[in-house]
């Protein structure tokens, strides 16, 4: 009980006076909607959409011809239906591998220089703009994955495979942190992504700004970092695993209400 | 009659291979969309037995589990001295409160923290402890300090799948996360009467 009392204690001190310290996440909601008003986000949404419109690249040219899925430069609910299959990559694409594509197929941007690039830098940067961007254009809409499309069938059974494959110096899957209810990493709380309402807690709320390092982080971005705690070698930007746990996320937190762009500790 | 008898061992074939060729997928992208890194090198996505008969929703059968268990207890070093518990708490307790170690961006596999608190709560004024493992507080009042229970201890900590094959705590000693001398000091915090622990 005294316990008790001092996390609340805590909470409350995080919440008016010192976010950045967040030691805890216990108090999450009243945090969440303290920040959802002026979600520093947008910052990088207004740079993504100016990106979008931007000519640039070798072949001088913008993003608005993009295909997201819903037909050439419709970004309007784009996002809650990916990862979706592309005909003309004939693969399962992520929005941020397939904004790569369009990066390098309208404006000659080669993908290589993001997939070999770094965080928060460079044009991998620029990709994460444009996620903020298009993510802003499906807040509020429903997450809608296609899993009726074969190949993102086949994604999705290896991203359930992905999730409970134990590996590395010590030993962690997904599972490990996410298959229980109410579970805790130190003062975080775990969502439980085996159970319709938890993954959709983990897609629906990624990418997001992080206000202890006033950092905009996509899904891909946070994947990686899932894995560098987990102890594995380092996962490829938009490799297989990267999309197939998102098609497994995304699938199975089917029909729930995505909040893109969150904002979290 | 006769030939939904002959579909039956069919179908239940395909559904065989099937999961046999996912699994096969699963291993190969498991390497490919990895890369190394630092200290963190490919072989890190390759399973140990332990790691393969764990990465299901399902634990393996009880049969399986034992065999596996009693081979990782052949992988725990006692103590030569019988010295479990003579670390220093204080040391123990840096060790406990530490999750740093072994990623990417770590530069050498030594001087690990344990990550204890990731998932126990240890001390019980500490307000920022995990909940996935049992809580360990009190430890000595709650399970005793006799002979058994300090082994027991080392051997938990130094590879917990002996005891569990599918424990979700890392093989400490076994893993070359920590070394003895860390081991025994974490033994201290947990078995120390002045370890904020036992408070």
């Amino acid at each position: 009980m005294k316990k008790q009392f001092k996390v609340v204690a805590l909470s409350l001190g995080v919440v008016f006076a010192t976010p950045v310290f967040a030691q805890e996440a216990l108090n999450f909601d009243a945090y969440r909607e303290m920040l959802a008003d002026g979600n520093p986000a947008e910052l990088y949404e207004m740079e993504g959409e100016e990106l979008w419109r931007t000519a640039r690249g070798s072949k001088n040219a913008t993003l608005e011809q993009c295909d997201l899925g819903l037909g050439a430069g419709v970004v309007k609910g784009a996002a809650a239906q990916m990862p979706r299959y592309f005909a003309d990559t004939d693969r399962v694409q992520d929005l941020e591998s397939r904004l790569m594509s369009c990066m390098e197929t309208l404006q000659g941007i080669p993908s290589e220089e993001i997939i070999k690039g770094k965080f928060l830098k460079g044009e991998r940067a620029k990709v994460a703009a444009l996620v903020a961007y298009v993510v802003t254009h499906s807040k509020g809409e429903k997450i809608a994955i296609d899993l009726s499309q074969p190949k993102v069938k086949e994604m999705y059974a290896l991203g359930e495979k992905a999730f409970y494959y134990r590996t590395g110096a010590m030993d962690f899957a997904c599972s490990s942190c996410h298959s229980q209810d109410d579970k805790r990493i130190r003062a975080t709380q775990l969502p439980n992504i085996t159970k319709p309402e938890g993954a959709a807690a983990g897609w629906g709320s990624w990418p997001a700004y992080r206000v202890s390092n006033s950092q905009f982080w996509t899904m891909q971005h946070r994947l990686w970092d899932c894995f560098r705690q987990q102890r594995t070698a380092e996962p490829i930007f938009a490799s297989d695993v990267t999309i197939a746990l998102s098609v497994f996320m995304a699938g199975k937190g089917n029909g729930a209400e995505a909040v893109w762009p969150g904002v979290k500790r | 009659m006769k030939k939904l008898f002959i579909v039956a061992p069919l179908a239940l074939c395909a559904s065989v291979a099937m999961a046999d060729d996912l699994q096969a997928k699963t291993e190969a992208m498991m390497l490919k969309s990895f890369q190394a890194n630092g200290i963190a090198s490919l072989d890190r996505q390759k399973q140990d037995e332990v790691q393969k008969a764990c990465s299901s929703p399902t634990l393996p059968d009880a049969e399986t589990m034992k065999r596996l268990e009693a081979a990782e207890m052949a992988t725990i070093q006692w103590p030569a001295d019988g010295n479990y518990t003579g670390g220093d708490w204080k040391e123990g307790q840096k060790i406990a409160m530490s999750g740093r170690g072994l990623t990417w961006t770590d530069k050498t596999p030594d001087n690990n923290g344990g990550g204890c608190y990731n998932c126990h709560a240890m001390d019980p004024k500490e307000v920022s402890e995990g909940t996935i493992g049992v809580s360990l507080e009190g430890y000595v009042k709650a399970r005793g300090n006799s002979e058994e229970m300090v082994k027991y201890t080392w051997g938990k900590l130094w590879n917990s799948k002996a005891y569990n094959a599918c424990s979700d705590m890392p093989r400490n000693g076994y893993g070359g996360i920590l070394t003895e001398t860390q081991i025994r000091h974490v033994m201290a915090y947990l078995f120390d009467p002045a370890s904020p622990v036992n408070q």
